[in-house]
């Protein structure tokens, strides 16, 4: 086996962006592997990606038509299966996305294939190599996957740049899998979460709050700090899980990219998801108790204290 | 109707902690354990799915894979509402990545043969969001992952489910039963159990079993396995952060210039 095989994400008729990423963390490791550098893209209307996805690197595009008009796990699952039997690469890439985590992991249990999720580094030594975290992204693990023919990766989004169109076309293959009846669930329809009575996305300086903040009771005080700095409050997941703020405020992956020229962050440790969400902020400021958590990995400036008492002499300061 | 709930006995280093000598474990002294948060949304899910079909003969199962420290969890379920508990291990499955965990979920799954099959996204220290679709693969089951809502049909066994996508979108979907979900968090109000049933909890079924019970071997959980952790670091975080020091004065004073400066060029 091998050679790489990318997959790449579409979704309501557009290539999202990690598809382009996973080309770039495929070409570091394509030479090594010792092959080409192949892309499948999946669904009914598969043939429209071939222009976008022929970008520099890529030796190759595949299409597998599928019967189900948006992503559909067990088909999807069933494609890569196919995929795999029939160009028997040695390393396989998906995103670590939403529609990854649904068929990802059944496709390297049912191949045996090796396989870790969420990476952050592909490199190759006799074999694939894989960096991830680990504990809560407070250490990074390094994998091995021996005897392994085949390794499927997830790799995180946001990490490889997005590869450049080449200069010119990029060959076309269809692939024809038997797709018909594999479908288990039923699309009933999309639904965009309500822009609410703010739009965090536009706001040059965002004060965001997160689980440190400890108590609903705490917001009211965090809102008016907001107004005095000027700034337009948005939160972590917890606090919208908790159901204190509503979703439309909410940054990360599941809630809303951010872009502000300041982020200040009070009591935010720093989930991957939430990281995916604010670290193109052009100045990260990060107050948080634990000097070990995430966020200050992307932040410029840190401090590690008491976000109540940073807070309490911020409102001072703007006396 | 019956519920199979996979959780997960996380760990959380401390601020301070020491690697193994082996360079790819932590020193326990320096862990802390916990049930896996996204696991008190996917209990939450399975009990209040229970109460809302009513009567007898209804089941939610919580079984795990893990150490001793791991009942823990597994009785904090039962004190919640949970009917009983499985636990398994053998010290192969030390540092098990999701493929071999989800193995021998698979084996318990299959003896339980449950209507539903109840995952949480992810767990909050490996983090792959994987171990539930990978069970699902070995099972056969249709499955979701990410799920925010969740309402059954009893008549047609049939889940309604929304799954969670990035950027503020979601997908209504329909599967049926038997099928595997993995749920985010925030789909409900986990419930807190009272101090009776805490202590009730320990008269409920715990069952600990090995991999021999189970019709599995160490040689096809090794095998299962995706990947095996060569080494263990703190991430290189590039420069960093530059850190503000000082009084929470200080810090602030700094805060407010950077803010006025960043915020007039």
């Amino acid at each position: 086996m091998s050679g790489v095989l990318v997959v790449a994400e579409t979704r309501r008729g557009e290539l999202r962006e990690v598809s382009l990423e996973l080309v770039s963390a495929a070409r570091e490791v394509k030479d090594a592997a010792g092959g080409r550098l192949v892309v499948a893209v999946i669904g009914a209307d598969a043939d429209r990606f071939v222009a976008p996805l022929g970008v520099e690197g890529v030796d190759e595009v595949l299409t597998v038509s599928a019967p189900t008009d948006n992503f559909e796990a067990h088909v999807w699952q069933r494609a890569l299966e196919a995929l795999i039997e029939a160009e028997r690469p040695a390393l396989v890439l998906t995103g670590h996305t939403i529609d990854s985590l649904g068929f990802a992991p059944a496709v390297a249990a049912r191949g045996a294939l090796g396989f870790a999720a969420d990476v952050v580094a592909v490199t190759w030594a006799d074999g694939p190599q894989a960096r991830r975290g680990a504990y809560g992204d407070k250490l990074e693990a390094e994998l091995e996957f021996a005897g392994k023919p085949c390794t499927l990766l997830t790799v995180r989004p946001g990490i490889f740049p997005v590869a450049s169109p080449a200069g010119e076309s990029v060959p076309a293959r269809g692939v024809a899998v038997d797709l018909e009846g594999v479908a288990r669930t039923e699309h009933v329809e999309f639904v965009e979460v309500s822009a609410g009575d703010v739009d965090i996305t536009k706001a040059d300086f965002l004060l965001s709050i997160g689980r440190g903040i400890e108590d609903k009771d705490n917001i009211p005080r965090f809102e008016k700090l907001a107004e005095r700095l000027g700034a337009t409050l948005s939160v972590s997941r917890p606090l919208v899980d908790a159901g204190w703020m509503p979703g439309a405020r909410q940054v990360g992956q599941s809630g809303k990219t951010v872009k502000p020229r300041v982020y200040l962050a009070l009591g935010i440790s720093g989930a991957v998801q939430h990281l995916a969400g604010m670290r193109a902020a052009e100045t990260i400021i990060a107050v948080n108790s634990d000097p070990e958590a995430p966020i200050f990995g992307v932040a410029h400036y840190g401090a590690v204290a008491d976000l109540f008492e940073v807070a309490d002499e911020l409102e001072q300061a703007l006396e | 109707m019956k519920i199979v709930v996979a959780v997960k006995q996380v760990a959380a280093l401390d601020e301070e902690f020491e690697l193994l000598d082996d360079g790819v474990g932590v020193d326990p002294d320096y862990v802390e354990w916990d049930l896996n948060e996204w696991d008190t949304f996917s209990l939450e899910a399975a009990l209040q799915l229970r109460e809302s079909v009513g009567g007898e003969g209804h089941e939610v199962v919580a079984v795990t894979v893990g150490e001793e420290e791991a009942e823990e969890g597994l009785l904090s379920c039962l004190a919640k509402g949970a009917d009983r508990a499985v636990r398994v291990w053998d010290d192969v499955l030390e540092g098990a990545d999701p493929l071999a965990v989800a193995r021998v979920l698979a084996a318990i799954v299959e003896r339980e043969a449950p209507d539903l099959v109840l995952c949480g996204v992810q767990s909050s220290d490996a983090v792959n969001g994987s171990t539930g679709t990978a069970l699902a693969g070995y099972l056969d089951l249709p499955r979701v992952a990410v799920v925010t809502q969740l309402e059954w049909d009893g008549a047609s066994g049939t889940a309604t489910v929304h799954r969670e996508l990035e950027g503020g979108l979601l997908e209504v979907l329909r599967i049926r039963a038997p099928a595997l979900l993995t749920i985010q968090t925030g789909i409900n109000e986990p419930r807190y159990a009272t101090l009776r049933a805490i202590k009730q909890a320990r008269e409920k079924p715990l069952e600990v079993t090995g991999l021999e019970e189970l019709g599995l071997d160490r040689g096809a959980v090794e095998a299962a396995a995706g990947s095996r952790t060569v080494a263990l670091a703190t991430p290189d975080r590039g420069a960093g952060a530059e850190m503000l020091n000082g009084s929470p004065a200080a810090v602030a004073a700094r805060i407010v210039e950077i803010v006025r400066e960043r915020m007039s060029g």
